[in-house]
């Protein structure tokens, strides 16, 4: 008895959060009360956690409490820490959290929030929460070394290198489509180009003041920085209210490409001190208060979801992104549901700081919940927005239009009725000139936050503030991560170019960090380019294609996990991994077969490359290009999608070939063969609760 | 007598509380406990002399974006 009444309560949970989501898939009202939606989610978590989480941790991994982890072991006080749990949970969280489950649920949103909301509980609970948890493990049984190495030491060099190279691919698309993002939210809107453009001397101010004027002094600067930070916001509204400021701040989405590009160049070469750590500082702090600040709002405010459970473009129509609900759902969800990225940094430096093994299931399996409960919430700011505001805001102009009436004339057309009233007085409430054809995600998301948190304060007068609040938020991330990943990237391609051209090697030099700093930002500004120019929103082209890569990546992590369940002689629970990886390369291998060899050009590379060539034969120039020269290069880039795609089907299969050979080693053995570091128990006394 | 103990405890909690809010917060952005380091150095390493704190922030700083993914989509 003793033993079966916790059970219940933690039971009581799931139940609570099955009968939720229950209402929330039978309600066939107009709308839904978005807290049903959040308390279906955040019940499902806690049984999800406490049942299949620690069966994880007990059963399937039997993590050992009396081993010594590569915290205790290499203490060092610096890289390597013992840490607490709940300390360790806010680091391990900060790092995952990004622009990822932010935006993905939003573009979701277009088939109704019903689908997406089943994925992102379903998939973190029996995917990405999975992985974050197992790869933390894995490392942190071999010293906390990274995902490259791992791989490297379990499935042998050639899978090492070609994931080390997968990744570093993925790296660049991620960041071509993070500042593809940023480029969407600041286009032809100067009060947004204004304060994100202030973050920058305010930024090198922090960076001066922490390094000479009080060094290390990180919490007093932070506060200043954050309320320079909200001034920039007001001044930022005065600046595009005054004409000739304004223009100084209004710029087309190319020349803002040109703009990050250059900065990126910039800020990847300065010492990181300067510019790169006093933002990482401002945007880790501004990012989890406002996630935190997001879910009292939801809470206090309760609001009504007015997007329908389901709409028509399940069928794959949708003007969003193309293709149907299986298998492009499952991609456009990316980081929320299970993201392949987290297995970086559950090989990267949290289980450098790992206390004890059996925290790993709290920190992993507990943080990418945390991350899932951030989708959820941004599909609900998505859902609480009129649907045909949503619509005008994320389709592409070649769709709808680009005058108020013709939008919402085409909006209402798909049963989405809106007026062209509500369009303008939309925009004039957040302070915009249009907010037509916004796609990307994050101005959506701003909307959505507006019309939440302005019910908590400031009522209508302060809804253009807190718009602006929330473009600032993610661009300001969404840069730190993009001047953190070309420096990454440019480590990774100087690891990688370094195997032929040993020179490269030397990240001390100027010449090779110089050639390797231009080319990361090239590769990414060139995507960038492309999707910015894309009569179809580039959100279409390279959303999909930044999807399949970091699913992929997962896959690439679940395939390890496997391969060690196997040679630890636990098979008997790979069931655990395997189902998973095989749902994962379901929908990625059929995404990536469709987005290059399906038949209509909206879904395919390659027919939309054959629709340009035909038109091109007959002489006709087809939107965006202007010219013949850029008919060929719209071709030749639509060649390249295709081969980026095609490439990350190559590196997950080849993978998935190495692993099997691995597993297949493994099962023969009679004894376990995995190259785990060798069993030391943990100090007397340093065993705590 | 017991009031006093329990009030003494709470405020003890909160000081607990508030050192983890901080340490957290450092360790969100990459600055790993002053104090644990110092002290793991005095114990173990008592040839070294610790880092400063003003040269520990730095090399925390260098060490944070010196090559590996620390960020994540």
């Amino acid at each position: 008895m003793k033993k079966v009444l916790p059970h219940l309560g933690w039971a009581a949970f799931g139940i609570i959060g099955a009968i939720c989501l229950a209402f929330v898939a039978l309600s066939r009202g107009e709308t839904i009360n978005a807290l049903w939606v959040v308390t279906a989610a955040v019940g499902i978590y806690i049984a999800a956690y406490r049942f299949y989480g620690l069966f994880i941790a007990h059963k399937v991994l039997a993590v050992d409490p009396t081993r010594m982890t590569p915290a205790v072991k290499h203490n060092d006080g610096l890289d390597y820490v013992p840490t607490n749990r709940h300390v360790l949970f806010g680091h391990h969280f900060a790092a995952i959290a990004g622009a990822g489950p932010l935006v993905g649920p939003v573009l979701a949103a277009q088939m109704g929030y019903l689908p997406g909301l089943l994925w992102i509980v379903a998939g973190v609970v029996l995917a990405g929460a999975v992985q974050d948890f197992m790869v933390l493990f894995v490392s942190s049984r071999r010293d906390g070394r990274s995902l490259g190495d791992l791989i490297k030491s379990e499935l042998g060099p050639v899978p090492g290198m070609i994931a080390l190279f997968g990744t570093f691919l993925i790296m660049v698309i991620i960041l071509a489509v993070l500042a593809m993002i940023v480029v969407k939210a600041l286009a032809e809107s100067p009060w947004g180009t204004f304060t994100v453009a202030a973050t920058i001397p305010i930024a090198i101010f922090m960076g001066i003041y922490m390094r000479y004027i009080r060094p290390g002094r990180i919490g007093e600067i932070s506060i200043v920085g954050f309320i320079l930070l909200i001034g920039s916001i007001l001044l930022g509204g005065k600046v595009a209210a005054d004409p000739y400021w304004a223009a100084m701040f209004t710029f087309t989405g190319v020349e803002l490409t040109w703009l990050l590009i250059g900065y990126g160049f910039i800020a990847a070469s300065l010492p990181v001190w300067l510019l790169l750590a006093p933002r990482d500082y401002l945007s880790t702090f501004l990012k989890i208060g406002t996630i935190i600040g997001l879910a009292i709002g939801i809470v206090f405010v309760a609001p009504e979801m007015h997007m329908p459970h389901m709409t028509q473009f399940v069928d794959g129509t949708g003007p969003v992104w193309s293709g149907n609900l299986f298998p492009f759902l499952f991609i456009t969800i990316a980081c929320g549901a299970v993201s392949g990225f987290h297995a970086l940094i559950s090989s990267g430096t949290t289980p450098k700081l790992l206390d004890n093994e059996k925290h790993a299931a709290f920190i992993g399996y507990g943080g990418m919940l945390m991350e899932s409960f951030v989708a959820v919430m941004a599909l609900v700011a998505a859902s609480v927005i009129d649907p045909g505001v949503y619509f005008a805001m994320n389709s592409p102009a070649a769709l709808i239009g680009k005058d108020a009436v013709e939008v919402a004339a085409k909006i209402s057309q798909w049963g989405f009725v809106i007026t062209p009233d509500v369009l303008l007085q939309t925009a004039s409430d957040v302070g915009e000139h249009t907010i037509i054809s916004r796609a990307g995600g994050a101005p959506t998301l701003a909307v959505g936050m507006a019309h939440i948190l302005h019910q908590v304060i400031g009522g209508k007068a302060m809804m253009a503030f807190w718009y602006h609040f929330a473009i600032l938020f993610e661009a300001l991330f969404i840069l730190t991560a993009v001047d953190a990943g070309t420096r990454a990237g440019r480590f990774m391609l100087q690891d990688l170019l370094g195997a032929f051209v040993p020179a490269f090697k030397r990240t001390d030099r100027l010449v090779p960090n110089m050639i390797g700093t231009g080319l990361c930002v090239a590769a990414w500004g060139y995507i960038l380019y492309q999707g910015v120019v894309d009569p179809l929103g580039g959100i279409n082209t390279l959303w999909p294609l930044f999807g399949v890569a970091n699913q992929m990546l997962a896959a690439v992590a679940l395939i390890l996990c496997t391969v060690v369940l196997f040679k630890m002689k636990r098979e008997r629970y790979a069931w655990v991994t395997i189902l998973p990886t095989v749902w994962l390369l379901a929908c990625t291998l059929t995404a990536g077969w469709q987005k290059i060899f399906d038949a209509s050009p909206k879904v395919a590379f390659l027919a939309n490359a054959a629709r340009f060539s035909a038109a091109a034969e007959r002489g006709e120039v087809l939107a965006p290009a202007t010219s013949m020269a850029q008919m060929q290069q719209v071709i030749f880039n639509q060649y390249l999608d295709a081969a980026l795609c095609g490439l990350f089907m190559i590196v997950v299969l080849s993978v998935l070939v190495y692993g099997a050979r691995a597993c297949w080693i493994a099962r023969a053995s009679s004894k376990p063969t995995s190259h785990e570091s060798a069993y030391e128990a943990l100090p007397e006394g340093s065993v705590s609760a | 007598m017991a009031g006093r103990l329990m009030e003494e405890s709470v405020f003890k909690d909160l000081a607990k509380l508030g050192k983890y809010l901080g340490d957290t917060a450092r360790l969100m952005v990459g600055q790993p406990d002053y104090d644990a380091y110092v002290q793991h150095t005095r114990l173990k390493h008592p040839d070294r002399t610790p880092m400063t704190y003003e040269e520990f922030f730095r090399d925390r700083q260098e060490a944070r974006f010196g090559g590996a993914v620390g960020k994540c989509c």
